[in-house]
């Protein structure tokens, strides 16, 4: 989770300017590229085709007749122009990205590689079940591991992102709340904390109910008496992330489930930071009801410049006979597919949240992660990233404000106000972080302090590592206090692109590329 | 472990310079109740190796249908990926950033997006198109909350020819939503009229071509009668590579064309993860779903890309959203783009034809077994036969022969009597002469 809300301000005059003009535009190794569209060869093809064989065409009239409008371009071509693009991102293999909240650590390439295998890559999800035996198998395992790893006794595997798996986890609840309200609950309230994820207040609104938020108290965790106060008969659920996304664990959350199920209602826990607690704490001892886990961050598949993600929800015995179809069945035969109303049995599914079974890819990458760490692993995983955000933060505190006191969980929360004063903001801060070849923490999230500084090393993060990182923290904050506002406000200056408009680019969007001829017309 | 660079020295310094005593003190604000203390039963770490051959022993007990005849379609097709494409989405410069939230520093991911926008506008015949959904299945269902969001109507008709789980997770996402879905009976013959159901309170009526069943229409004429009754036209495209060869559906008059993006790039992977496409008018751009990339200039005047209108999302309007998506398919979407960028104009034309051309041979050649016959008149790639018995058993046989003959209707139809001898075939530029003779031969047997 980050955040890009128009923060950007017009370049200040006096600050310095990019490097001397080349001819090209190229500076080194920083290599301009042009859009495909541009560098189109007509009729040129980067794939050769077998002939096409002779046939009447049977399309029924529609045999497209207008020019699409594809550019043609050779196989070199392309290679370098991907290449080229790809050397404009900052990437986990380049650097530390303690992006907080978004756990952005190693992506082992053992897994890339196991689920390339052909048994698996070129599986069809609607072969027969027989021929998939394996396949299911890997499910079935993963979801076994998933309910160890967090102490709940059923699972749904088929959501494809976290908050996807937010809408499946309160779908259940609402339709275990109509159920057990025989018919259309009236319960409608969800108690959702200030500093929650946008998701959960927009995956609430999606099953129908109304968002009500819970204060946070003076140590950035929920305030249990103002809690306790919300709750009534037409409260449905509480959506709580734990860890919170201030970095710290909620230590009521025995009392806080306590109090949700005396009220009648359900406990929706948001996992997205379960690589704090994985292999130390099961959620399932907590009380909750349901709770989503990001392969995509405990479990480590990679996030892919924005995705594909997986949210599988583990579920309580009360929401389990909610759980949305397809699931697995393993009988004397071996492993077979619910996929149908017909064949659920005393179950009462929502429905199907994705086509076919899920994101099998992710399921691959993930189970292989799991074995590898295996029991020992998974607790040193989550202890080390404790370990390596506290010690991010003892080594700032005192030169930059940590919002709320220590000790943290896999991240540390930092505020501006070490920079009051210095005309530097947040966004400044960031932007010379990116000139120090760093990507910028989440910033301006969570919403409860000022200028927020999300921090999130990981655990895979070495000392080393972790030493120069602070190093350069600590002499930009140094910097912003000694009154040396340019190199933030003109920050970034090292980078393929400085600071973008991002008032021009919502104000008249430009969302596709035109031909220069179309262009020239709409101009006019 | 091999993924962890902290040493033992390393952690006792970090733990002095926090001045805690252990690690385990870190955790202290947790329950006592609650800790594991190793309390569970999983096994240990496992070296590379190890891991390697479990999951590969997993792997070989599945019958990949790149290894064997195969005329599996459904939604899902088996298509040559050329190498090109997996070598270029696992730089790590691509696999392993995040969502481009510091445009600066993620010009490659967003220049790839807003090149991805345009050429699935492109292809589908319309004006914008938003950076990528998590599936066919789920676009369906957001195109249909979308339309909702325009008309502010309630109702939303879906043709028998929808993919039924395309139905089956429209049907779920918006089932708390006070929405009115009326689906009509799967469309076996690809004639169904559904003008007539169209009313004041209609908000969308959700079309696919080609349909389940294979069914090539044209569908400028209901286009007209929604737009006649303020309704929108949804159009669904479940295989991508037909658009090379089919009049786009933005030509013939839909609303929102929604896609599944797996047959460009993206392997057939048990399913998933695959790329959902979603694209629409112009004027409906600020209801669209999902994430959006945008051109604009930086500081210095150069062209650049950010993502933009982002006040439709989570994380600014929260419960007032157009949608919940955060996560999306980049990496899918990059496949996709690199595949379609491949191809080229010419490539992507020759395909679909190659594509169309064999799936005739293969109609040309079940037709003259005894016993079939062809359902579809008009497809592209796919196509129903009915058989003598049902599918369902003759598929399971001829997969004991190592033949997977393609996906009997009753899988995801199940219960319907009329459907039961149904048989879906797909036919792909992967399906040789020779790959036909084994189905023709396997089915000659068994029937």
């Amino acid at each position: 989770m980050a955040h890009s809300r128009d923060l950007s301000r017009p370049r200040q005059a006096g600050s310095p300017v990019a490097a001397r003009d080349t001819v090209l535009g190229h500076q080194g190794l920083r290599l301009e590229e042009d859009l495909l569209f541009e560098l189109d060869s007509p009729g040129l093809s980067g794939v050769d085709l077998p002939n096409v064989p002779a046939v009447e065409a049977r399309l029924g009239g529609l045999e497209r007749r207008s020019e699409i409008g594809l550019p043609g371009l050779s196989e070199p071509e392309i290679v370098r122009h991907y290449t080229r693009l790809s050397q404009k991102n900052y990437a986990i293999d380049m650097g530390t990205y303690p992006l907080g909240s978004c756990t952005m650590k190693h992506n082992p390439r053992l897994n890339e590689k196991v689920v390339r295998l052909p048994g698996f890559a070129g599986l069809h999800p609607l072969q027969p079940v027989e021929t998939a035996q394996g396949a299911l198998e890997l499910i079935d395992a993963t979801a076994q591991w998933l309910k160890t790893l967090t102490g709940m006794p059923a699972i749904a595997m088929s959501p494809a992102a976290g908050a996807h798996g937010e809408l499946c986890g309160m779908m259940a609840i609402r339709a275990a709340l109509d159920a057990r309200d025989g018919g259309e609950t009236p319960r409608r309230r969800v108690l959702v904390p200030e500093s929650a994820h946008g998701t959960n207040p927009a995956t609430a609104a999606a099953c129908g109910f109304t968002v009500d938020p819970i204060p946070a108290n003076d140590d950035g965790r929920v305030d249990v008496a103002a809690f306790a106060a919300k709750l009534g008969d037409d409260v449905a659920a509480v959506m709580l992330t734990n860890p919170n996304t201030c970095g710290l664990f909620e230590p009521d959350m025995i009392e806080i489930a306590r109090l949700i199920h005396q009220a009648d209602g359900y406990f929706y826990c948001d996992g997205a930071n379960f690589n704090a607690i994985v292999g130390r704490v099961r959620p399932g001892d907590l009380g909750i009801d349901c709770m989503h886990i990001n392969l995509h961050k405990t479990f480590s598949t990679p996030h892919g410049g924005g995705g594909p993600g997986a949210g599988p929800v583990v579920l309580s015995e009360a929401l389990a006979p909610f759980a949305p179809r397809p699931w697995i069945v393993h009988d004397g035969d071996g492993f077979a597919l619910v996929e149908n109303d017909a064949d659920t049995g005393d179950a009462t599914p929502i429905g199907r949240l994705k086509g076919f079974h899920g994101q099998m890819g992710m399921f691959v990458r993930a189970f292989a992660y799991m074995l590898s760490h295996g029991k020992d692993g998974l607790s040193q995983v989550s202890g080390d990233a404790v370990l390596n955000a506290n010690y991010v933060m003892a080594r700032l505190q005192d030169v930059m404000t940590p919002s709320f006191e220590g000790p943290c969980m896999h991240e540390c929360l930092f505020d501006d106000r070490f920079l009051d004063g210095s005309g530097v903001t947040t966004l400044d801060f960031s932007k010379a972080m990116i000139d120090e070849g760093y990507h910028p923490m989440t910033m301006y999230f969570p919403l409860v302090v000022h200028g927020a500084m999300l921090i999130e090393p990981t655990e895979t993060e070495s000392k080393r590592g972790l030493d120069d990182f602070i190093a350069v923290m600590r002499r930009l904050a140094e910097s912003a206090r000694a009154g040396e506002q340019a190199r933030f406000t003109g920050a970034p200056e090292f980078t393929p692109r400085r600071r973008l408009d991002e008032t021009m680019a919502a104000r008249k969007p430009v969302l596709r590329w035109f031909p220069a001829a179309e262009t020239a017309e709409a101009a006019e | 472990m091999r993924y962890l660079p902290l040493t033992e020295l390393d952690r006792h310094d970090m733990l002095a310079a926090i001045g805690a005593p252990s690690v385990e003190s870190l955790f202290r604000d947790v329950p006592e109740a609650a800790r594991l203390n190793g309390g569970f039963d999983l096994p240990d770490h496992k070296s590379e190796l190890e891991v390697e051959q479990i999951i590969g022993a997993m792997a070989d007990r599945n019958m990949a249908a790149g290894d064997v005849p195969s005329f599996l379609g459904a939604g899902a097709y088996h298509h040559h990926i050329p190498a090109a494409v997996d070598h270029l989405i696992q730089r790590g410069e691509f696999l392993t950033s995040y969502t481009p939230y510091q445009p600066e520093i993620s010009q490659g991911t967003l220049q790839a997006l807003f090149e991805f926008q345009t050429q699935v506008a492109l292809i589908t015949g319309m004006e914008v198109a938003n950076a990528s959904m998590y599936d066919g299945a789920t676009s369906c269902a957001e195109a249909v909350l979308m339309a909702r969001r325009i008309t502010r109507r309630d109702k939303a008709i879906l043709s028998g020819g929808l993919h039924p789980h395309y139905r089956d997770v429209t049907e779920t996402q918006t089932r708390y939503l006070d929405l009115k879905i009326v689906a009509t009976a799967p469309d076996l013959t690809g004639s169904e009229d559904l003008a007539a159901l169209i009313d004041d309170d209609t908000a969308c009526v959700v079309v696919q071509n080609p349909g389940f069943f294979g069914h090539l229409r044209d569908f400028s004429a209901l286009a007209v009668q929604c737009q006649a009754k303020g309704a929108l036209l949804i159009a669904v495209v479940p295989e991508v590579i037909s658009l090379g060869a089919v009049t786009a559906p933005g030509d013939m008059g839909a609303d929102i064309v929604v896609a599944e993006g797996q047959s460009l790039g993206n392997p057939l992977g048990f399913g998933g993860p695959y790329v959902g496409l979603f694209a629409a008018r112009e004027k409906h751009v600020r209801q669209m779903p999902g994430r959006l990339c945008g051109q604009t200039v930086d500081e210095d005047g150069r062209r650049g890309w950010v993502l933009t209108l982002s006040t439709r999302e989570q994380h600014i309007r929260r419960e007032k959203a157009t949608s919940n998506i955060c996560t999306n398919a980049g990496l899918c979407a990059l496949a996709f783009t690199i595949h379609l960028a491949l191809l080229g104009e010419e490539g992507f034309r020759k395909l679909a034809a190659l594509n169309h051309a064999r799936a005739v041979q293969l109609a040309d050649r079940l037709s003259s077994v005894r016993g079939i016959d062809v359902v579809t008149d008009a497809f592209f790639n796919e196509f129903a036969v009915r058989l003598p018995r049902p599918a369902a058993g003759v598929v399971s046989e001829l997969a004991a022969q190592r033949v997977l003959a393609g996906v009997p209707v009753s899988r995801l139809i199940p219960n319907d009597t009329g459907l039961a001898d149904i048989l879906l075939l797909a036919v792909t530029e992967t399906t040789g002469e020779d790959d036909m003779d084994a189905l023709v031969a396997a089915l000659g047997e068994v029937l």
